[in-house]
């Protein structure tokens, strides 16, 4: 194994949805700069939208909503706790975005008289706008990204974020094909790795059954953290409602504008609103602990034609082995509901609110270190939030690094990163990472799944402490398994910041995502903050209230309670 | 430690008589970097048990000789 050494302007980590529009629009801003888009796979199918997606979620499309409704839609979903200001960018640069796309190739639904034909999924506004022929997507990104000159290394995973004099001095990585370690020296970096997907255990105890792209380990949040940047609202799980056993969307964002609807087994509604949200998923919850569940997509009342066009979305993007599940099972949705269960935990502001603290410039509070897409703190930020924040991100660390040099990597550093890296390779009989890697996911269910219980969480922290010595036992036979060992030290990590940072917040907000046992109310007076945590100088986890900044758009949730319960 | 190795039941299905000797179509594409080639036969399989079902290896494979199962546990 050798020592391979790069040097690049701007290092971006990860070339999913966010990481290759920050690539793109680092050249745009200034082409003669050199861009680096660092891969764990190759980002022809990676990330989050590997296979496409089938629309997107958070479209704020002139004529048809404004930035402050969508800011004021998701200031009462997420119960308050938003930098409106960060989420407000997501509205207003979104419908650029999508414009770009287009010109890049990439189609979206329009009406017959070629207007964006976008549906009502959120509880007030309409932001869903379908892509049913999105499946290329990540294909035409990869191609924008050769034609911007952006150089790309695939198949190397970050390990750590190098900061030097209190600024982000480039990245440490593996080669996940021959071995090597891959040293990159970088004026800025930023961090696009996605969710951690990889959190709690799905209950078809499958490692890699998750709902989101398994490569997405919380890379990012470790590697944050450890660099010294905060993080916030980590308690804010990300639990979605999925289909039992296969763990991915139904997908009522599709279904439901056709006229699907969730469903108890008597096949009433329970809920008015589709939109993920902490909220729903308490009251999916509830339904499946009264005796009417289990819960299903219902769609069998719907005429043939419609569902056959349903199919077609489903089956083509996003997740296409959807059809041949159902298939296997002998299943139709003419004649069955899709039934449907609450997920394990993961963190994923895209879809809920726990990330690396960004503002709304995707600056993290290292100089130098900016975050973008799903492990950004920008809440419910879905593809389009991704797309706009490495664009935002993109843009603003070329403005920061234009003066600045190089810096030599740090000697001891490297030395004791390159010891973490190779460690299990000594061992080759050492513990397979599948055993360790399944035994610290089991733990975050047993102690971390919502409803929260504090003597529990308190057992669960205690334990993924101690994990750091069992990650010790593990033992690798090739650079693949070595990866796989590092990416059970990112879960490890984010294990423990969602055990700490639930414990610290007494009380119960977000619906499930923070449902605590013992504070069953929501306490404004006390709690109306972020929760951030981050590396103490003497190295360990330290947690604090950081206020709500102060509102742009204004919301009255004294008025506006987040309620989507039929009663 | 002492060791063992364990039979699993594997989602990706390469029929080797359609696959190619010099092609890494579906190697190259998959997120979770599951496929190799048998050195002996240069043919590709899956080698470790990590697959998302995602298709990209079903759907690049140009001689159609790839085809992904829902993994048994979740079937």
């Amino acid at each position: 194994m050798n020592i391979q050494y790069l040097k690049t302007d701007f290092l971006v980590v990860g070339g999913g949805t966010a990481g290759t529009m920050a690539g793109i629009k680092a050249k745009q801003a200034s082409p003669e700069s050199d861009v680096l888009i660092l891969e764990k796979a190759n980002i022809r199918r990676s990330g989050a939208i590997a296979m496409g997606m089938d629309g997107v979620n958070t479209a704020v499309i002139p004529g048809n909503s404004t930035p402050e409704q969508y800011v004021r839609e998701i200031t009462i979903a997420n119960d308050g706790i938003v930098n409106q200001k960060a989420v407000y960018e997501t509205g207003r640069l979104g419908f650029s975005v999508i414009q770009e796309l287009e010109s890049w190739g990439v189609k979206f639904q329009k009406d017959h008289e070629g207007n964006y034909d976008l549906k009502q999924v959120h509880r007030v506004g309409k932001y869903v706008l379908p892509m049913p022929e999105g499946k290329d997507l990540k294909k035409i990104l990869a191609r924008q990204v050769k034609r911007h000159k952006v150089n790309v290394t695939n198949r190397v995973m970050a390990t750590r974020v190098m900061v030097q004099n209190g600024r982000v001095t480039g990245a440490v990585g593996l080669d996940v094909r021959n071995g090597n370690m891959v040293v990159i020296q970088a004026k800025a970096v930023v961090l696009c790795t996605g969710a951690c997907g990889r959190l709690g255990l799905p209950a078809s105890g499958y490692l890699y059954g998750t709902y989101e792209n398994p490569t997405n380990a919380g890379d990012g949040y470790s590697m944050a953290y450890h660099a010294g940047a905060e993080l916030t609202n980590i308690e804010c799980f990300q639990i979605n409602p999925l289909i039992k056993d296969y763990n991915g969307p139904a997908c009522a964002y599709v279904a439901s504008p056709f006229g699907a609807y969730t469903a108890n087994a008597e096949g009433h509604r329970f809920i008015n609103c589709d939109y993920w949200s902490g909220q729903m998923m308490l009251e999916v919850y509830k339904e499946l602990h009264s005796g009417k569940g289990p819960v299903h997509l219902k769609m069998y009342h719907l005429d043939d034609d419609t569902i056959s066009e349903i199919e077609t979305i489903l089956w083509d993007n996003e997740r296409p082995s959807r059809g041949r599940f159902h298939e296997g099972r002998g299943e139709n949705y003419r004649t069955h509901g899709v039934e449907m269960n609450i997920s394990e935990i993961g963190l994923c502001s895209g879809h809920s609110a726990s990330g690396v603290w960004v503002n709304e410039r995707a600056e993290t509070t290292v100089p130098g270190l900016y975050a973008a897409g799903d492990m950004a703190s920008v809440p419910h930020n879905y593809m389009i939030g991704a797309f706009v924040y490495g664009r935002i991100a993109g843009e603003n660390a070329m403005d920061y690094l234009r003066d600045l040099e190089h810096v030599e990597p740090d000697a001891d550093f490297l030395a004791a990163e390159q010891a973490r890296i190779y460690a299990p390779l000594n061992q080759p009989d050492g513990v397979p990472h599948t055993q360790v890697e399944y035994k610290l996911r089991r733990l975050v269910n047993d102690y971390l799944q919502p409803p929260k219980s504090p003597n529990n969480m308190d057992i669960g922290l205690q334990k993924f402490v101690a994990y750091e010595e069992t990650l010790g036992l593990m033992g690798a036979r090739d650079p693949h398994e070595l990866m796989r060992c590092m990416e059970v030290h990112f879960i490890r990590d984010c294990a423990e910041m969602a055990a700490r940072a639930s414990l610290f917040r007494k009380e119960t907000r977000w619906g499930l995502y923070h449902y605590r046992l013992d504070y069953p109310e929501k306490n404004n007076e006390e709690w109306f903050c972020h929760v951030n945590l981050k590396k103490g100088d003497a190295g360990h986890m330290e947690l604090f209230k950081r206020p709500v900044e102060p509102y742009i758009v204004d919301v009255d949730l004294v008025e506006e309670v987040y309620d989507v319960a039929v009663r | 430690m002492a060791l063992t190795t364990q039979r699993v039941d594997v989602p990706v299905i390469v029929d080797e008589s359609k696959c190619l000797e010099k092609c890494n179509a579906c190697i190259e594409v998959c997120p979770l970097d599951v496929l190799v080639k048998n050195p002996e036969t240069g043919k590709a399989y899956m080698k470790y048990d990590e697959c998302w079902f995602c298709l990209p290896c079903e759907k690049e494979c140009p001689t159609g000789a790839i085809t992904v199962q829902i993994p048994f546990l979740l079937r």
